[in-house]
C-alpha cells in the first residue's frame, strides 16, 4: 500500500539511477519534468490525446501522462535526453535535423520515443508501417511528411545503408 | 497541468487480495488496470475514488491460454498491443485481432488492456469534461448532477458503450469470468451489460473480471466494423460486430450483430438476425439486412458525427460487416 | 561600438545591395537556397529547447485562473474568503487589481485580465489564485463563490444581427455590431450591366483553432529591484510589452522585460496579449514570487483568437470567357466575446480577392458581430481563409456555368505583374500562372478530371483545382507609428564570431534561421557558427512579431541591411591590410580575399580584428519599414504589403458515394515563394499548409454546445480537447507533390516571399471542388463533413439541387458605401464621397 504522502524512490533513467522524493499520486510526467528537471518530454492535454509525452518503459513507448511514477520503480526508463549516447546525436535525430521534421519541436521528443522504438522492432519499416506506428503521435506543423521520410532516412542509415535523401524531399518537384 | 487528485494505492499479487481490498473500502475504491480510462477520468474528476488497487502485479490476469478444444482464456490484464500482435488470435480470431488494432492509439494500445477496455466507463461529450466544463452546465446525473442532457426529460443516463472489443466478443458469444468474495461465475459477455449510462453493468461493484473466454473457432465468421472520423484516436460512434455461424451449404444457421457506439449497451440488432436465419448471405439479404439495423441504431447527440447521419450510414455499416463474413 | 552615420552607411549599403538584388543567380548564393539545418534543429531533436513552461525559479508559486461558467452575465458578488484559507495559498487577485483595460488594437482596449463587472462567455476568467502547488491552487479555485445575474446569451451572427441587446459591449457601430465596412471600388452597375453571366452564391465557413501542441505558458518574476521579467509563449513580445506597460501603470515601461520562448506552434494563437500573461506579472508583484501559469488544453480553446465562423454571399459578373466584371462581395464575421484582431480580420475579408485575378469593378461590405464565444481573431491565412473559399468555389461553379476548364479560366482571369489591383494593392512579382500550370501538368488534370473513376473500394474518384495569394506582412503596424517594422543588431566579436540580436520570435517557422541564413550569405561565414539572440526585449531590438507573414521580408532585410553596414566596415579594414581595393573584395567560406587572387585574404576572425583596431568596437544595426501603400482611403491600411506570394493546388478526392466518407489521398501544391532562402525549410512550411488546410477542409471546427433546459441556455465550447477537436493524424495526410516556384520579388530579401500561411488557403476549396467534381454536389460550407456530402447526395438522388449550405444572410444595413475610383478610372486611391456612417445614419 502506497498512502497518499511522499515517496522516496530511486529510478533507472536513461540507464542511472536517479533518486526522487515525490507525492504519490504523481504521474511519471510530472516526476520527469517537475521533480527531476528533465524538461525533455512534453504535454500537451495529459489525458492520453496528443502523444507529446511518450516516453519508454523497457523499450516500449507509453505515455506518460497516464502512468503513475511509482509504477515506474524498478522500469528502465527512457526519455529523449536519453536517446543520444555521447555527443553525438542518435541517427533518428540526425535525420529529423537534416529534413527539418521538427519545426516548433514540441511534438517531436513523444515521436522520437515512438519512432526509435518502431525502428528497434521494424528495422526496414514500410510507408505504411510508420504511419500506422506514429498514429498516436499528434503534430501541427509539419503535415507527418517530413516525419516520415526522416524515420526512412534513419532507418536506413541504422542498418548501415549510406541514402541520400530524396531531391524532391528538400528541393521539391 | 491536469493532474491526479490525491488517492491511496495498492498493488495486490493476487485476485482474492484485490478483490478483499476492494470489499473493504467499498464505493471509494477502484480497481485500475492499464489506467487509460480511469487516470483521465480522474483528472477531470468525473471518477474520484480514494483506493486505487491497481490489478498489476497478479499474474495470473496477464496470460493468454489456447485451450485444448481451440477456445482461448484471455487474462484480463493482457494488454492490446499483445493481443492483436498475437498469432493464435490473428489466425483464428481476426475479428477480434482487427477490432483491438482499432483501439485508440499504439501508445495507448501499449498501456490499456482488454480487461478494461471490455468495462470502458460509458462515454458523452456531456460527461467527458473537466470539472469546470461541467460545472457550466451544472453537470449531469452521471456525475454531481441532476438532468442527462442528452434527453432533459428522461429519468436515465445515456452515455455511450464505446468500446471496440465489446460488440465483436458478445456477437461472438464469449464468456467472462468474475471473482468475488462468494466465489466464481462464468457469463455470456452480453449478460455483462446493461442498458443504462450509468449502471452499465451487471458486475457488482466487488466482482473483478479475471478473464475473457473466446469459443473455439468453427463454422462460424465473424467482423467488425468502425464508424470514427479519423483513422486512430477515435472512439467509435458505431461499431458493428457481426457473428454468423453457418451449416455445410453456406445457411446463416445463427447471426448475432451488436451495434456499438449507438446506445449504452451493445444493441442486438434483432430484426436483421432474424432476416439473416435460414438464407444464404446474398447480395440483397445483406442489403435488407442492413436497412433493418437502422431501427435498433438509435444514436444520441453525445458523440462526434452528427446523430442523424449516424442512424442513416448504419444500413451500409452493417451491410458491409455481414459482407466482411461472406 | 561604431555609431555609423546613417546617411553614409545607406549610401554604402547601396553600393554593396547591388550584388544582393532580387535577380542575383542562384549559383552565385552559397547559403541561400539550400537545405542546411536549422540553426535550432540541434537543440530541438534533443529536447533541450526551453519552452516557457519548461521554465522553473527557486520559490515559483503556481497560478490557476477560476473562469466564467456562464456565457453572458453580470457579476453581482465575488467571495474569496474561503479560497484565501486553503493552506499554501499566496496571493488572490480579482477585477479590481487590474482596472485598465487592454487588446491587441488601439481601437479595441475591450478587454480586462479579470472580468470586473461581466463575464462574457463560459471560460472568461473571473479569478486569479497562486499557491505554492498547482492543486492548492485549484482547491482554492474551488471555494471561490461567484454570484452571476444571467443575461440574454448571443449564441450566433443571426442572433447578434436580431437582438440589438442586450449588448455585450457598450461600444462599436450599434447593437451587437462592432464593424461595419462597405467599399466600393469602380463602377459596379456598369460592371453587372457589362457582364455575360451574373451568378450568385452564399456561403459558410465554421470558425475553427490553431491547436498548437504547447499550452501556452508564461513565468512572471518581479525581483527585488522593481523589473519585471516575464518568459512566455507569445508570437509578439513586443506587444506584450506595450500591454502590460499599459495594465501594470505606473510600472515604468523600461522596467518590464518579456522575453517571448520559443513557441511550440503558434499559427496565431499567440499574438494577442492574454488575461493569463497579465495576471502572472500583476500575481508575482503582488507576492513578491516567481509565478508561473500553464494552461490546459480546455483554457487554450477559451484563450482561442482563431478563425472566425463567416457568412458570406458573393455575386459575381463575368464575361463568356471568365474575365470578372464585377465582384459583389459581402461577408458578416462572428468575432466572439472581444475584438482581437477582429478590425483587421474584417477587412481581411474583402482584401485579399483582387490580387488573385484581375477584378475590373468590385463592392465590399462586411460586418463583424459580437456574440457569446470564445474571441475570433487571427489565424493562418487571417480573415482571407473564408472569403477564399466562396472565390475558388464559385468560379468553378462559373467554369461549370460556361463549360470552361477551372484551371484554364483561373489562368485567363490572372492579375497582371507589377500592378495596381481595384483597391490600390501594389503586386509586385506573380508566379501564379507557374503554380497554375505545375498543379495541372503534375495532377494529369487535363486527362483525369471528370472521370469519375471508380477505386476498388467503390469510391468514386474527382480533382479539384483552386488558387490563393497572401501577403508578406501587413503593411501597417497595430499601433501607428513613423518607426521601424523591424530592428536588428549585430555585434562582431574578435573570434569571429558574429552575434545578431533581433525583436523576432521563432514560432518553429525558422525565424532564427532566417536571420542567420541572410547574415551568413552577405558576411561568407557559416550560419550555424552564429549566435542568435532574439524576442527578449531589454536585449533586442523591436520586431513587431511572429504573424502576418512579415519576418523573413521585414526582419530578413533589416538583417540584410545590418549585415551590409558590416561588410562594408570589415571590408575597409581588410581593404588596408591587403591593400586590395574594397571593390575587389570577397566574403566567403569564413574569409576575407581577393577575388583576382583568392589566396590572397585572410579569415573572417583577422578580418574582424583589422576592422576593430582601426574603428573600434564593431557593431552595427538594420531596419526595415514597408513601402508606402497606394491605398489612401480610410480602410486602406488593411491588405497592403511589401509583396503577395501565390499558391494553386489540384486535390485528389475517392468518395464513398453510399455514405458521403471522403478520402484525400492525394495533393498537388505549388507556391511561389519569390525565393527559397532554405528549400526544405520551406518545404515543411507548405506541407504544413497544406495539412492544417486539410483539417479545416474536413473536420475541425469549434463546436458549440446550445441546449436550454427550464429557461436555462447552457452555451458553451462543445468538445475542448485534443481528443475531440479532430485535428488529422498520421492517417489521414496524404500524399502531397510540393512544387516550390520561384518569382523574386523586388521587396524580400534575395527576392524572398511568404511561404507559412498562404499554401493554406486554397485547400478548402480545392476540396470541395474535388468533391463536386467526383459526385457532383457543391457543400458550400466548411468543413466539408461526410454528413454535408451526404445530404447534398440525398438531395441529388431525389432530384433537387446537390448543394449543402447556407441560403442567404441576415440583413445588415450598411449604409452607404465609400467610393473609390479604381486606377483604370484615374483613381489616385483616395475616396471621392463622404458616405454618412455616423452610427445614427447607419441606423
Amino acid at each position: 500500500m502506497i498512502d497518499p504522502g511522499k515517496v522516496l524512490a530511486t529510478f533507472c533513467i536513461n540507464g542511472e539511477e536517479q533518486a526522487c522524493a515525490f507525492v504519490s499520486h504523481r504521474t511519471l510526467l510530472e516526476v520527469l519534468r517537475e521533480d527531476l528537471q528533465l524538461t525533455g518530454t512534453k504535454h500537451g492535454c495529459e489525458l492520453g490525446e496528443c502523444g507529446a509525452c511518450t516516453v519508454q518503459i523497457n523499450g516500449v513507448p507509453v505515455l506518460s501522462c497516464l502512468m503513475l511514477a511509482v509504477d515506474a520503480i524498478g522500469q528502465q526508463i527512457r526519455t529523449v535526453e536519453g536517446l543520444a549516447d555521447g555527443p553525438a546525436l542518435h541517427p533518428l535525430q540526425d535525420a529529423f535535423a537534416d529534413l527539418g521534421a521538427a519545426q516548433c519541436g514540441y511534438c517531436t521528443p513523444g515521436l522520437l520515443m515512438t519512432a526509435e522504438a518502431l525502428i528497434a522492432r521494424d528495422p526496414c519499416p514500410s510507408r505504411e508501417a510508420i504511419k500506422q506506428g506514429l498514429a498516436g503521435n499528434l503534430c501541427r506543423c509539419t503535415g507527418y511528411l517530413k516525419i516520415f521520410e526522416a524515420v526512412e532516412l534513419a532507418a536506413a542509415r541504422m542498418r548501415g545503408e549510406n541514402p541520400v535523401p530524396k531531391r524532391e524531399t528538400i528541393y521539391g518537384s | 497541468m491536469l493532474r491526479l487528485p490525491a488517492f491511496t494505492y495498492y498493488r495486490p499479487k493476487t485476485a482474492t487480495a484485490a478483490v478483499a481490498l476492494k470489499q473493504a473500502h467499498g464505493k471509494d475504491a477502484m480497481f485500475v488496470a492499464g489506467g487509460t480510462d480511469l487516470y483521465p477520468n480522474m483528472k477531470r474528476r468525473q471518477q474520484t475514488p480514494l483506493h486505487v488497487v491497481s490489478l498489476q502485479d497478479i499474474e495470473e490476469l496477464h496470460l493468454v491460454e489456447v485451450q485444448k478444444d481451440g477456445s482461448v482464456a484471455i487474462g484480463a490484464m493482457a494488454h492490446l498491443t499483445a493481443l492483436e500482435m498475437h498469432p493464435y488470435l490473428q489466425a483464428h480470431f481476426p475479428a477480434l485481432a482487427h477490432a483491438i488494432a482499432e483501439i485508440s492509439t499504439p501508445l495507448l494500445r501499449n498501456m490499456g488492456t482488454i480487461g478494461g477496455n471490455l468495462l470502458l466507463d460509458t462515454r458523452c461529450n456531456y460527461y467527458d469534461q473537466t470539472h469546470e466544463w461541467r460545472e457550466s452546465i451544472s453537470f449531469c446525473m452521471k456525475k454531481d448532477g441532476d438532468i442527462c442532457w442528452v434527453a432533459p426529460g428522461s429519468p436515465r443516463c445515456w452515455a455511450v458503450q464505446s468500446s471496440d472489443t465489446v460488440p465483436v466478443v458478445c456477437a461472438m458469444e464469449a464468456e467472462v469470468e468474475l471473482v468475488s468474495p462468494l466465489g466464481t461465475r462464468r457469463i455470456k459477455a452480453d449478460d455483462l451489460y446493461r442498458d443504462d449510462g450509468i449502471q452499465y453493468l451487471t458486475k457488482q461493484p466487488e466482482e473483478l473480471l479475471t478473464r475473457i473466454i473466446l469459443p473455439a473457432p468453427g463454422s462460424w465468421k465473424a467482423s467488425y466494423l468502425k464508424l470514427r472520423r479519423r483513422g486512430t484516436f477515435d472512439f467509435p460512434v458505431l461499431g458493428v460486430g457481426v457473428c454468423l455461424w453457418f451449416d455445410a451449404d453456406g445457411i446463416v444457421k445463427k447471426a448475432n450483430i451488436r451495434l456499438g457506439g449507438v446506445g449504452s449497451y451493445a444493441i442486438p440488432a434483432t430484426d436483421s438476425e432474424r432476416l439473416l436465419v435460414g438464407n444464404p448471405l446474398t447480395d440483397e439479404l445483406i442489403a435488407a439486412a442492413g436497412t433493418a439495423a437502422m431501427k435498433p441504431a438509435r444514436a444520441m447527440d453525445n458523440t462526434d458525427l452528427d446523430v442523424y447521419w449516424r442512424k442513416k450510414v448504419a444500413p451500409v455499416f452493417v451491410a458491409r460487416a455481414l459482407r466482411a463474413c461472406r | 561600438m561604431v555609431l555609423d552615420d546613417p546617411r553614409l552607411a545607406d549610401a554604402a549599403a547601396g553600393q554593396a545591395s547591388a550584388k544582393w538584388r532580387h535577380d542575383v543567380k542562384k549559383e552565385d548564393l552559397r547559403v541561400i537556397g539550400t537545405a542546411i539545418r536549422k540553426v535550432d534543429a540541434r537543440s530541438k531533436v534533443s529536447g533541450l529547447t526551453r519552452f516557457a513552461d519548461d521554465l522553473s525559479l527557486p520559490r515559483m508559486i503556481y497560478m490557476k485562473l477560476l473562469r466564467s461558467t456562464q456565457a453572458h452575465a453580470r457579476i453581482k458578488r465575488v467571495d474569496v474568503s474561503k479560497a484565501k484559507a486553503v493552506p499554501g495559498v499566496k496571493g488572490i487577485l480579482t477585477g479590481e487589481d487590474l482596472p485598465t483595460p487592454f487588446g491587441i488594437l488601439p481601437v479595441s482596449q475591450d478587454e480586462h485580465a479579470l472580468c470586473p463587472d461581466k463575464v462574457r462567455f463560459v471560460g472568461d476568467p473571473v479569478v486569479a489564485i497562486a499557491a505554492l502547488t498547482e492543486d492548492a491552487a485549484w482547491d482554492a479555485c474551488r471555494l471561490v463563490e461567484v454570484d452571476y445575474e444571467p443575461l440574454h446569451t448571443i449564441g450566433s451572427i443571426k442572433e447578434a444581427v436580431e437582438h440589438e441587446e442586450p449588448r455585450i459591449h457598450d461600444y462599436g457601430v450599434r447593437g451587437n455590431i462592432h464593424r461595419l465596412e462597405n467599399l466600393e471600388f469602380g463602377d459596379l452597375a456598369a460592371g453587372f450591366a457589362a457582364s455575360d453571366h451574373i451568378r450568385e452564391d452564399t456561403f459558410f465557413f465554421e470558425g475553427n483553432t490553431h491547436l498548437p501542441m504547447e499550452q501556452h505558458a508564461s513565468l512572471a518574476h518581479f525581483d527585488k529591484d522593481g523589473k519585471l521579467t516575464i518568459w512566455s509563449s507569445t508570437q509578439t513580445p513586443h506587444y506584450l510589452h506595450k500591454a502590460l506597460a499599459r495594465v501594470l501603470h505606473p510600472l515604468p515601461a523600461h522596467h518590464i522585460r518579456v522575453i517571448a520562448c520559443p513557441n511550440g506552434g503558434g499559427f496565431g494563437g499567440k499574438s494577442d496579449p492574454f488575461n493569463h500573461e497579465i495576471c502572472a506579472a500583476k500575481m508575482s508583484m503582488l507576492t513578491g514570487r516567481p509565478v508561473k501559469i500553464s494552461l490546459t488544453r480546455e483554457e487554450v480553446f477559451f484563450c482561442h483568437r482563431g478563425r472566425h465562423p463567416v457568412l458570406m454571399h458573393a455575386r459575381i459578373g463575368v464575361s463568356k470567357t471568365g474575365r470578372i466584371k464585377a465582384l459583389d462581395f459581402h461577408s458578416l464575421l462572428d468575432g466572439g466575446a472581444y475584438g482581437s484582431y477582429g478590425t483587421a480580420s474584417t477587412f481581411y475579408t474583402g482584401a485579399l480577392q483582387t490580387v488573385t485575378y484581375a477584378v475590373e469593378n468590385y463592392h465590399f461590405r462586411g460586418a463583424r458581430l459580437f456574440t457569446n464565444k470564445a474571441p475570433c481573431g487571427p489565424k493562418r491565412g487571417h480573415g482571407t481563409v473564408q472569403p477564399r473559399f466562396a472565390l475558388e468555389v464559385q468560379l468553378d461553379k462559373i467554369a461549370c456555368d460556361l463549360k470552361l476548364d477551372p484551371a484554364q479560366m483561373r489562368i485567363d482571369n490572372l492579375a497582371p505583374r507589377d500592378s495596381l489591383t481595384a483597391n490600390f494593392l501594389q503586386i509586385g512579382s506573380m508566379g501564379l500562372m507557374q503554380c497554375i500550370n505545375k498543379v495541372v501538368d503534375g495532377s494529369g488534370w487535363k486527362t483525369r478530371r471528370g472521370l469519375q473513376e471508380r477505386t476498388a473500394d467503390g469510391r468514386i474518384r474527382g480533382l479539384g483545382i483552386a488558387c490563393s495569394s497572401y501577403l508578406s506582412g501587413a503593411g501597417l503596424p497595430i499601433y501607428w507609428n513613423g518607426m521601424p517594422h523591424s530592428g536588428v543588431q549585430l555585434k562582431l566579436d574578435r573570434s569571429g564570431l558574429v552575434t545578431v540580436f533581433c525583436g523576432s520570435t521563432d514560432i518553429g517557422q525558422g525565424s532564427d534561421s532566417v536571420l542567420t541564413w541572410i547574415i551568413a550569405e552577405v558576411l561568407g561565414i557559416d550560419p550555424l557558427g552564429m549566435r542568435v539572440v532574439t524576442s527578449d526585449t531589454d536585449l533586442t531590438p523591436v520586431d513587431l512579431g511572429s504573424y502576418s507573414s512579415r519576418v523573413t521580408v521585414m526582419t530578413g532585410n533589416a538583417a540584410m541591411q545590418a549585415a551590409e553596414r558590416a561588410r562594408e566596415i570589415l571590408a575597409k579594414g581588410a581593404s588596408e591590410q591587403l591593400q586590395v581595393p574594397v571593390a575587389r573584395l570577397t566574403f566567403a567560406d569564413a574569409r576575407v580575399f581577393d577575388s583576382e587572387n583568392p589566396d590572397k585574404g585572410m579569415s573572417f576572425a583577422d578580418a574582424v580584428i583589422a576592422a576593430e583596431s582601426r574603428f573600434g568596437t564593431i557593431g552595427t544595426v538594420g531596419s526595415y519599414t514597408p513601402p508606402k501603400s497606394a491605398a489612401k482611403f480610410r480602410g486602406g491600411g488593411v491588405g497592403p504589403s511589401p509583396s503577395y506570394s501565390y499558391s494553386a493546388t489540384v486535390v485528389e478526392v475517392e468518395v464513398d458515394p453510399e455514405t458521403g466518407i471522403y478520402r484525400v489521398p492525394k495533393v498537388w501544391m505549388a507556391h511561389d515563394i519569390g525565393r527559397a532562402l532554405n528549400a526544405a525549410v520551406a518545404m515543411g512550411q507548405i506541407e504544413g499548409s497544406v495539412y492544417m488546410g486539410l483539417g479545416e477542409a474536413m473536420m475541425e471546427e469549434m463546436a458549440y454546445r446550445d441546449r436550454s433546459h427550464k429557461g436555462h441556455r447552457i452555451f458553451v465550447h462543445k468538445i475542448p480537447s485534443l481528443l475531440e477537436y479532430k485535428s488529422p493524424s498520421t492517417m489521414e495526410m496524404p500524399e502531397v507533390v510540393t512544387y516550390v516556384v520561384e518569382d523574386p520579388d523586388k521587396n524580400g530579401p534575395f527576392g524572398a516571399k511568404e511561404v507559412g500561411q498562404g499554401p493554406l488557403l486554397p485547400i478548402m476549396p480545392a476540396v470541395a471542388n474535388a468533391i463536386f467534381d467526383a459526385v457532383g454536389v457543391r457543400v458550400d460550407e466548411v468543413p466539408i463533413t461526410p454528413e454535408k456530402v451526404f445530404a447534398a447526395l440525398v438531395q441529388k438522388r431525389a432530384g433537387k439541387v446537390g448543394r449543402y449550405g447556407p441560403d442567404e444572410l441576415p440583413p445588415v444595413n450598411f449604409g452607404d458605401s465609400l467610393k473609390i475610383k479604381t486606377p483604370w478610372q484615374g483613381g489616385d486611391g483616395t475616396a471621392w464621397n463622404e458616405p454618412k456612417r455616423d452610427k445614427k445614419a447607419a441606423r
